[in-house]
């Protein structure tokens, strides 16, 4: 067996009274696409806000490569090259692209001005092999369209060479070209190693994707099943009654 | 060339452009440009041409200093979404250990010599540090403590203006030191051959600052503007900065002032002899303030991350960026130019008083909003907020040699505030520009 890229082991948060996320383990391979399936509310989002450092798991360990390694904040995330592209896509909207492309990890000038022209070049760039009908790189992503502003979010996910990508409802916003564009980068990014976790409501797609599926109900993990060992009805009777048809059976 | 309302989201090819386009101006910028010239226009008729003498425009120059620099800095804390109702106050207790530190403490408790040149340095670092700790202070507790920036400085508001009147017991200190009046305006001029010297640097400057970015752009195989849209602007910049100092050195310097002058350096005036006063030393801090703020504000990465975290500050947190600390770095630079706008304007009125200062958190605020500093975070220029500050200085200026009583001066700057938002209102909904 090789070492997992990523193991969460034994995760719980709370917020007030209520367990969001209850003694969860989940790990992921290289090369290896994870989706992660439940309700609104199930715990999918905090858990994985937890890996991207947006917050701070109560208990649990988090072990990347085989070694521990602490996820207090964003930066500590994008330190151990794990990037997130967030349901929300959390772009600051007055920027342009590239801004938005660099934000927090500017291009700088010698003199350590940022280097607008040169992070608008590597903009360029990875737009041409993401969007190529991508061209308005002057004008703040507010005045974009839902595809071409979830392109921005997807290029500075990818661009900064991560191990490890989440992918919070990567097609939600999308037209079905867009969607399909998704799918042929999430496969391209698995034949290059890297460990990807997809959260959707599209079972089909998922299922599609996906290696492996992870179903949570009420903030705990119900199960952990290969895509081939299981049809969309498992999966849906696991996201909807909460319980895993093939562990009741055996 | 029809209707264009339906394709303002394409990106075919080149659109069709016009003369602004081609040129890549901020129409705000030319909107405030030309509010700022009927202004001046309307005054000069309304006065017989007193308005837009050389004298005046010295004078509304000066005056302007203070809120103006004040503004660069209401610009990056309205971008971050907070607000700054203190400075006024900030102002005042600057300038109180400014004038207390020259008149009293460096010479009765330290024992400088009244007169000695290290006074006005010393005291002019003293406003600065004072400014600087208060603001970060205010900034710590918005930041880092969530109290909101409203009330922070509301109590600020109070607590400062008063904390300055025990440092004075109330009183208003003068005379000043000699060498740090030169910071306030008329009496720290450059003289006419200094004015031209600083005048043509600027000008290269400025051509120069055109080439580079040009250059850039093609380093990089960017989109251009045409040749004849850069010289444009470069002309205009250079005739703009050369026509402002010529203006200022038409200014001549009152005869005896001049003659008093002669006597201080043991010489005689020669007959006929006159001077131009040139650039005020204090509007010099004014443009050094706007072009270092301008340039973090567009070139480094904490203006980068002041813009962004306006703009979303979920998306700045999760980028990992330090957003609390960034609140206070904001409060900082702002209570630092209230530490220097004290200095310029206590210099310009040689006196500190206890009201010094007062109302000017509203003119600095308002200065910041009609340059076109969105309430709502995320936008705003600093430039624009030093044309604001002009605009509401011209205004009052203008009313004031018009003979407007003061009462309805502070009607209209009012009511012109509150147009100067519409308009700016209308014009975002117009281009869809949030």
């Amino acid at each position: 067996m090789t070492t997992p890229l990523l193991e969460m082991k034994n995760i719980s948060i709370h917020f007030g009274g209520i367990k969001a996320v209850d003694d969860v383990s989940i790990s992921l391979m290289p090369g290896e696409v994870v989706g992660l399936l439940g309700h609104n509310g199930a715990g999918k989002s905090t858990l994985i806000k937890i890996l991207s450092g947006a917050y701070h798991a109560d208990e649990g360990e988090i072990f990347v490569d085989g070694k521990k390694v602490q996820i207090n904040n964003p930066r500590d995330a994008r330190a151990q090259n794990i990037e997130t592209i967030y349901q929300t896509l959390a772009l600051a909207d007055n920027l342009d692209a590239a801004s938005n492309l660099f934000l927090g990890r500017e291009l700088t000038t010698p003199l350590g001005l940022v280097d607008d022209a040169r992070m608008e070049a590597e903009a360029r760039k990875i737009m041409a092999r993401l969007n190529p009908n991508f061209k308005r790189f002057s004008e703040p992503v507010r005045s974009l369209s839902g595809g071409q502003r979830q392109s921005v979010a997807i290029a500075r996910a990818v661009y900064f060479n991560a191990r490890i990508l989440i992918m919070d409802e990567p097609t939600a916003a999308l037209g079905v070209h867009e969607t399909a564009m998704v799918a042929d980068l999430i496969k391209e990014l698995k034949a290059q190693g890297l460990g990807i976790f997809l959260i959707s409501h599209d079972t089909r797609e998922m299922m599609e994707l996906c290696d492996r599926v992870s179903v949570m109900k009420n903030g705990k993990m119900i199960g952990n099943e290969r895509v081939e060992d299981v049809t969309e009805d498992d999966i849906l009777s696991m996201i909807i009654m909460g319980k895993n048809p093939k562990r009741d059976a055996a | 060339m029809t209707d264009s309302t339906h394709d303002t989201g394409s990106e075919s090819a080149q659109p069709h452009r016009n003369l602004f386009q081609s040129l890549e101006l901020d129409t705000r910028l030319l909107g405030m440009i030309g509010a700022f010239i009927l202004i001046a226009i309307g005054f000069s008729i309304a006065t017989g041409g007193n308005f837009l003498t050389p004298r005046n425009i010295f004078n509304l120059t000066v005056q302007t200093v203070s809120v103006a620099i004040m503004a660069t800095g209401m610009v990056f804390v309205i971008v971050t979404r907070n607000i700054d109702l203190s400075v006024g106050a900030l102002l005042a207790i600057c300038s109180a250990v400014v004038a207390i530190m020259q008149t009293r403490w460096l010479p009765g408790v330290i024992g400088i010599e009244l007169g000695s040149p290290f006074i006005a340095p010393l005291a002019v670092l003293s406003g600065l540090v004072v400014g600087t700790a208060i603001g970060a202070l205010n900034g710590a507790l918005v930041g880092y403590q969530a109290i909101p920036a409203f009330i922070v400085t509301l109590g600020g508001f109070l607590v400062w203006r008063y904390a300055g009147w025990f440092l004075t017991d109330g009183q208003t200190i003068a005379p000043l030191d000699r060498n740090f009046i030169l910071l306030g305006g008329a009496e720290g001029t450059l003289g006419e051959f200094w004015s031209w010297v600083v005048g043509i640097v600027a000008s290269i400057a400025a051509v120069w600052a055109v080439y580079i970015a040009r250059r850039n752009r093609i380093a990089h195989d960017f989109p251009t503007k045409p040749l004849w849209a850069e010289f444009t602007i470069g002309g205009v910049f250079v005739a703009a900065i050369l026509g402002f100092v010529a203006t200022l050195n038409a200014y001549n310097i009152p005869k005896g002032k001049l003659r008093r002058m002669f006597e201080a350096r043991g010489e005689v005036m020669p007959e006929g002899f006159t001077q131009g006063h040139g650039l005020p030393i204090s509007v010099l801090i004014l443009i050094a303030v706007a072009v270092v703020m301008t340039i973090v504000a567009k070139k480094t990465r904490l203006g980068r991350y002041i813009f962004a975290t306006g703009g979303n500050p979920d998306a700045a947190e999760l980028s990992g960026i330090n957003t609390r600390l960034l609140t206070v770095k904001v409060f900082a630079i702002m209570g630092f130019l209230c530490g220097l706008s004290a200095i310029v304007a206590q210099a310009r009125l040689q006196a500190h008083t206890t009201d010094i200062g007062t109302l000017d958190e509203l003119r600095v605020i308002a200065a910041a909003v009609i340059g076109g500093t969105a309430l709502a975070g995320g936008a705003g220029t600093i430039y624009g907020a030093i044309l604001g500050a002009l605009i509401m200085q011209s205004l009052t200026s203008g009313m004031g040699m018009v003979g407007v009583d003061s009462p309805l001066q502070n009607i209209v700057v009012g009511a012109v505030l509150v147009f100067a938002v519409w308009v700016d209102i209308v014009y975002r909904r117009k281009t869809g520009d949030v």
